[in-house]
């Protein structure tokens, strides 16, 4: 009474060899769950490896393309078919092993470039992502210009062979730390809001370009506002059609809503409900002592579960060719929901302990602090009311307001 | 295994889905509750369920089945749900007969199998004995007697039991109520003395039945499975149950959106086609990533349990958690936004409203299913 086709023999062997090489080339250190932000390897000019291991299990990756498994050999990917990059995600998560880098430029960036970059772009910018030597930063939001994201207004003028870019922009992540920035520039000011825009690429060392942090509520400020004045740009880094960069931007935003839906499956070290057995101790059935709380949490991992099974639903539903773009806006929001309600969940767990800010026993508050920067989940990459509008209008169809 | 259905499972849902649309709509169901059946469900029906090949679903090919599994189960019990179709295909074709391929002996399966295929005997499983389902508080008792065994106590919640031939009885052969161990699964003749059925119409005008075992003398040859051991094939049938309940209630979750989502298009209120309010679009928007979810976590859970995976007990309770709390959401976002009209009985949002609710209670509600999950994750 089974339905189970047996994996195909080049798949089942694909799956022994890359089993086998994780376990001879990830490092142990590698292989332990991410108990802070400052686990996780970024890459880029800037990068101090926290460890040796960091750097090794970065090279290692890099060199097999594994980065960037599904991306083509020639610009730094693993050139691997989607059931084999299935493969080896469930391979690396079956050992623990931490992702490589983590960059804007592999979730974001390169998806663009691969589709709307001219060969040259992609020779030139999709190998330093995959080996983590470039790291980007995104330059959408503006000031006045967050949900309305195409009524920006920093403007690049046209001299010929280069622009001339003049403006301002916000919530800019890691700005200061990024070597170069995807920016939405104005060119047409004439035009239609929508159609009046291009997308460029520049080095963030280009004269006039400064950045700021801005402090959150967390007490940390990985976001930033960024000036532009009069900073030159080569014709040549111009990434699509001069005027069309909406349809660019259209198309990375779908990878950045997925990238941020995908939060609650990365890092979280602990299970929930472990986690507040320890906090809250048992009961004489060894169930968490607070029934109302464990409750909460059970159906909590309930909705997380369908969660993370729709997303890799998603994928599969991509692979057999009937996927939706409008998709991502599901994750997007629904995802961010969950994380915050995660940590929620955490700080009621956590009780006062969790409340401690900056002693090292807590990790500088690290429990704290990352249940305040859930909050901007919702928020960043589209709220989530803008996401259900994108639900209710592209896959309901439900009549514009 | 890819969470998409295969070629021959979405031919499987066509045929399921045309078949039932044209000779089971929900008009069907209120034209047995109107005409107060006394089967409630039509037999003419189930006899064309058993032509199609899905009365046999899961039962082996040379026992009179298809040799299919539970995801084209789960694909039928979903179409079900879209029509509200009436019959015991929950009962005897996936919950008995799983029970039954769990656990028979080759002579239990030749004696029931082919005919449940066939349609000829309607199986059903008896384990609640309290208005909530909990299978550790079996009380009903087997007392060894002889060569064989006397049942004593009551059961509720029987799905079509009054029109059932054969139960799957779980009764306690030792220890204690609340206990795991001690629970035996007996095969009891509906027509053995000391069996007394009552008729149960539930709110949805679906069946179920009260029944009472009074020194009902059953022999050795009726014990399924092992002797104290009967939680093995209950929790596999169980399982089975859970994620087709599950399935239909996505069916059911599926077809009300739909059909609220169409509204929202055509009414017409302060000069504005409703599905202009955004009030309303977010509401929509939010329930169909509730349904979407609960569509991954049903197909997952009916492929654990096809491939015996470890954690398919622990997939079997999400989806029927998630489902149970999904389809609870959808009934009432489709009452509430149809307004006045969803509340008419000449409408048919009444009755989806109803189902919905009697297979949230149905082997375990929400709740029961994230304790469950908690209980396997130790915490």
């Amino acid at each position: 009474m089974t339905t189970a086709t047996a994996e195909k023999p080049e798949l089942k062997t694909f799956r022994e060899e890359t089993r086998a090489w994780l376990e001879q080339n990830c490092p142990p250190e590698m292989r332990k769950p991410v108990t802070s932000e400052d686990d996780v390897c970024w890459g880029g000019r800037k990068w101090k490896f926290s460890s040796d291991a960091q750097k090794v299990w970065l090279e290692r990756m890099a060199a097999k393309g594994w980065t960037v498994p599904t991306w083509p050999k020639e610009y730094g990917g693993g050139g691997l078919a989607g059931e084999q990059a299935k493969i080896l995600a469930q391979e690396m998560r079956a050992l623990n092993c931490r992702a490589p880098v983590q960059s804007f430029g592999i979730w974001m960036l390169g998806p663009a470039l691969l589709k709307f970059g001219t060969h040259e772009q992609k020779l030139e910018f999709l190998p330093p992502i995959a080996r983590g030597e470039i790291r980007w930063c995104q330059g959408y939001s503006e000031p006045n210009a967050g949900s309305d994201l195409a009524s920006l207004q920093t403007k690049a003028e046209d001299k010929g062979d280069h622009f001339i870019v003049n403006g301002q922009k916000i919530w800019t992540s890691y700005a200061d730390k990024a070597d170069w920035i995807f920016c939405l520039v104005r060119t047409d000011p004439q035009a239609k809001k929508h159609t009046g825009i291009s997308f460029v690429l520049f080095d963030m060392q280009t004269p006039g370009v400064t950045t700021k942090p801005i402090l959150l509520i967390s007490g940390k400020s990985p976001f930033c506002e960024t000036f532009f004045d009069n900073v030159r740009v080569e014709k040549k880094n111009l990434v699509g059609t001069l005027n069309a960069g909406w349809d660019v931007a259209k198309y990375l935003l779908t990878h950045e809503r997925e990238m941020i839906g995908g939060i609650g499956d990365r890092g979280a070290a602990k299970p929930l409900g472990v986690f507040a057995l320890e906090q809250v101790g048992a009961d004489a059935q060894g169930r968490v002592a607070d029934p109302v709380l464990r409750a909460q949490i059970a159906q909590f991992e309930v909705d997380e579960a369908a969660f993370r099974l729709t997303m890799e639903r998603a994928m599969d539903m991509a692979r057999a060719g009937q996927g939706n773009p409008a998709f991502s806006s599901v994750l997007k929001y629904y995802g961010a929901e969950l994380n915050k309600r995660r940590h929620e969940l955490m700080m009621q767990a956590g009780g006062s302990d969790a409340l401690d800010w900056e002693s090292p026993r807590s990790r500088e508050g690290a429990l704290a602090r990352a249940w305040l920067r859930t909050k901007g989940n919702s928020i960043e990459g589209g709220t989530s009311e803008v996401q259900l509008n994108v639900i209710a209008k592209r896959i309901l169809d439900l009549p514009g307001a | 295994m890819a969470l998409v259905l295969t070629e021959e499972q979405g031919m499987l849902r066509d045929s399921a889905k045309s078949f039932l649309a044209d000779n089971a709509p929900v008009s069907e169901l209120r034209k047995l509750r109107d005409t107060r059946s006394a089967d409630g469900f039509n037999r003419g029906l189930w006899k064309q369920f058993a032509e199609m090949g899905f009365i046999g679903v899961l039962i082996p090919e040379d026992l009179g089945g298809m040799g299919l599994g539970l995801v084209e189960a789960g694909v039928v019990m979903e179409e079900i749900g879209r029509n509200l179709t009436a019959s015991p295909f929950l009962a005897s074709s996936v919950v008995a007969a799983t029970a039954l391929l769990s656990a028979g002996t080759a002579a239990q399966k030749q004696a029931t199998l082919p005919k449940i295929a066939s349609g000829e005997l309607i199986a059903t499983l008896a384990v609640d004995e309290h208005s909530k389902h909990n299978p550790r508080n079996t009380a009903l008792k087997a007392e060894k007697n002889g060569s064989g065994y006397t049942l004593d106590g009551a059961k509720t919640f029987v799905l079509d039991g009054h029109v059932a031939d054969l139960f799957i009885v779980a009764a306690r052969t030792s220890g204690a109520k609340g206990d795991l161990a001690g629970v035996t699964l007996f095969l009891v003749d509906a027509k053995t003395s000391g069996v007394k059925v009552e008729r149960v119409v539930m709110v949805d005008a679906h069946n179920a039945a009260r029944i009472t075992f009074d020194k009902v003398a059953v022999p050795e040859s009726a014990v399924l499975g092992k002797v104290g051991e009967g939680l093995v094939p209950l929790n596999a049938a169980l399982s089975a149950g859970r994620v087709a309940a599950s399935a239909e209630m996505l069916g059911i979750a599926d077809e009300v959106f739909t059909r609220t989502v169409n509204y929202l298009k055509e009414r017409q209120q302060f000069a504005k086609i409703i599905g202009e309010f955004q009030a309303l679009q977010h509401r929509a928007a939010h329930l169909y990533c509730e349904i979407e979810f609960t569509r991954s976590a049903v197909l997952k859970a009916l492929q654990g349990l096809d491939e015996g995976t470890p954690t398919a007990i622990g997939l079997a309770s999400v989806a029927k958690s998630k489902a149970g709390a999904t389809v609870t959401l959808a009934v009432q976002e489709g009452v509430q936004m149809h307004g006045g009209i969803g509340m008419t009985d000449e409408f048919e949002m009444g009755f989806f409203m109803k189902r919905a609710r009697v297979l949230q209670e149905l082997f375990g509600d929400a709740t029961y299913h994230a304790d469950l999950l908690a209980q396997l994750k130790k915490y």
